[in-house]
């Protein structure tokens, strides 16, 4: 079958004084080929260390990734990754940045630069290609991020927390393109983040991750992205079903956060 | 209300006058963004300074022995473009000086920077040279002389080998302290566009060590310029440091505050060059 398989992780990262972090254990999810699905939880709940094993940037201590059948040895190419900021290459202009995976894999560069300038349309950025990146604004970056992704045609996109650092406003408008780079483009989308809102509009799947040890917990379906194709934003996020499970999931959380506090032993 | 009037840019421009920007602060003391160039002292202490230097020489308030006379030096210079000194051309001496300089930093750039990268992406290097490195950073330059003397005489050899050393371990650091600085967001974010090692080197951590290796060229140029004048005092018969050495031991106080100025005046222009070709070179730099 196509798509990822997450079978059985379990992360153990073993301490300098002798003890042990279940950052992870046995998470186990598939990923049908074309979903968009947003992993939420409070803070250490292994939501980074898990897009970081699927990323291949981690290995796991036990169990494994597949991705369309293959097993997941280390990072590669048809894994795309977006980054919260800073992951740009700011001696690059915007062109050079979004063709640099074209390039390392020494595709043809008409053919590339073509590319690139309907990628700059795509994501509102046309015009500014011949820019060097630290010129443009933290929104416009992202927007960077997400072409030079998608220059390089990944089967899957990784996303991590990646309007984590943006204003509200921008966040809202980046939200949009998301889910529109979604529809246009068929990718598989794994999307980390910590508001509540966001992991509901773009999630037509939503896991809640919860820590010690690193588990999912609640695996929900949801109609939201399908919906904002239709309806506006604003309305899909004010309708009383919107409401209805943002509060359920934000009480979830917060209860997980005051049994974290409660624990006693948290590291804060 | 008393009327706005806007301050001449001439005002401005030196410092008398608030700017634009810090008219409107009412804060002031403890802003550093408030404090301006203060051109006019700046002028101001130089023509002081000068004026002093003619005073004294009309009325000879200082021996020419210590300090000579604004005319004297004048004349001096005048003489030593059109004659040298001790027979070799006034920019010779200069020149030598400055290829020492360049030779020891670019050699020492060449060996330095390689260095570092391994540091910066080995175990195996950063274990087998950081107690050299470490050890060897310390060490001023100028104490090594004598070794260098007793290994290489005192020819051509032993200056470059001297200014080559001081240039390495500043370059070795610079170099390493580049790579490690290196975002892993990047570096995933290259790995997860397909890159290999070897691009990954080339294409992401050279060109993110690129402002640190600008900083220790910069430095190592300063330092290098520095210790070729010193080295030059110890044992040298060209060079500007070799010139004020040479020049103290016939009394020539003049030629000896010349070269002094000289060196000052060369060591500036360096750092004005080096930070005029960074601007050029690595616009990037603080800004990723």
């Amino acid at each position: 079958m196509t798509g990822i398989i997450i079978d059985s992780i379990s992360m153990v990262f073993t301490l300098p004084d002798g003890g042990a972090v279940h950052a992870l254990n046995d998470v186990s999810l598939d990923i049908k080929q074309g979903q968009i699905v947003s992993v939420l939880g409070p803070s250490g709940c292994g939501k980074t260390t898990l897009l970081n094993i699927v990323a291949g940037f981690l290995s796991p201590t036990s169990g494994e990734v597949r991705l369309n059948n293959h097993a997941v040895k280390g990072p590669g190419a048809e894994r795309g990754m977006v980054f919260q900021q800073g992951a740009l290459f700011e001696w690059l202009t915007v062109n050079e940045n979004i063709q640099f995976g074209p390039n390392m894999a020494g595709k043809p560069k008409d053919a590339s630069a073509k590319r690139c300038e309907e990628l700059l349309n795509i994501v509102g950025l046309a015009g500014f290609g011949e820019k060097p990146v630290y010129q443009l604004s933290g929104g416009m970056q992202q927007r960077v991020a997400l072409a030079r992704c998608l220059a390089n045609d990944p089967d899957v996109i990784l996303m991590d927390e990646p309007l984590g650092a943006l204003d509200a406003l921008t966040r809202e408008k980046m939200q949009g393109l998301i889910l529109k780079l979604w529809k246009e483009t068929g990718k598989t989308i794994i999307l980390i983040t910590h508001s509540v809102e966001e992991a509901l509009f773009l999630g037509e799947r939503l896991i809640v991750m919860a820590p010690r040890p690193g588990r999912i917990v609640k695996d929900y379906s949801l109609p939201f992205p399908e919906q904002a194709l239709t309806m506006e934003a604003r309305d899909v996020k004010a309708s009383p079903e919107f409401v209805a499970t943002r509060e359920e999931v934000l009480s979830m959380i917060w209860n997980m956060e005051e049994e974290i506090m409660g624990g006693g032993d948290g590291t804060g | 209300m008393s009327e706005q009037k806007t301050p001449s840019s001439l005002a401005i421009w030196l410092g008398l006058v608030d700017n634009s920007f810090t008219r409107q602060k009412t804060v002031k003391f403890g802003d550093a963004s408030a404090v301006n160039s203060g051109r006019f002292y700046s002028i101001l202490i130089v023509v002081i300074l000068l004026g002093l230097w003619v005073l004294s020489s009309t009325f000879g308030w200082v021996k020419p022995f210590f300090w000579p006379t604004i005319g004297g030096t004048g004349d001096r210079v005048i003489k030593l473009l059109d004659e040298g000194f001790r027979n070799v051309p006034l920019w010779e001496h200069i020149g030598i000086s400055v290829y020492r300089v360049l030779a020891g930093v670019v050699s020492g750039a060449l060996i330095g920077i390689p260095l570092g990268f391994s540091m910066g992406l080995s175990s195996v290097a950063r274990g087998l040279f950081d107690p050299i490195v470490e050890f060897m950073r310390p060490i001023p330059p100028l104490a090594l002389i004598p070794l260098i003397i007793l290994w290489f005489g005192i020819d051509e050899t032993a200056k470059i080998s001297l200014l080559f050393l001081a240039s390495l371990f500043i370059m070795t650091i610079a170099a390493r302290s580049g790579v490690s600085s290196v975002r892993i967001s990047k570096v995933h974010a290259a790995y997860s566009l397909g890159a290999s090692k070897l691009q990954i080197l080339r294409h992401v951590i050279l060109p993110n060590a690129l402002p640190e290796i600008f900083t220790g060229l910069r430095t190592s140029m300063g330092v290098c310029w520095g210790t070729v004048v010193a080295a030059e005092l110890v044992a040298a018969d060209k060079g500007v440091g070799s010139m004020i050495m040479i020049a103290k031991n016939f009394l020539q106080t003049d030629t000896v505050v010349i070269g002094i100025i000289i060196i000052g005046i060369i060591g500036y222009v360096i750092e004005m060059f080096m930070r005029f070709m960074e601007r050029i070179l690595i616009p990037w730099k603080g800004k990723g």
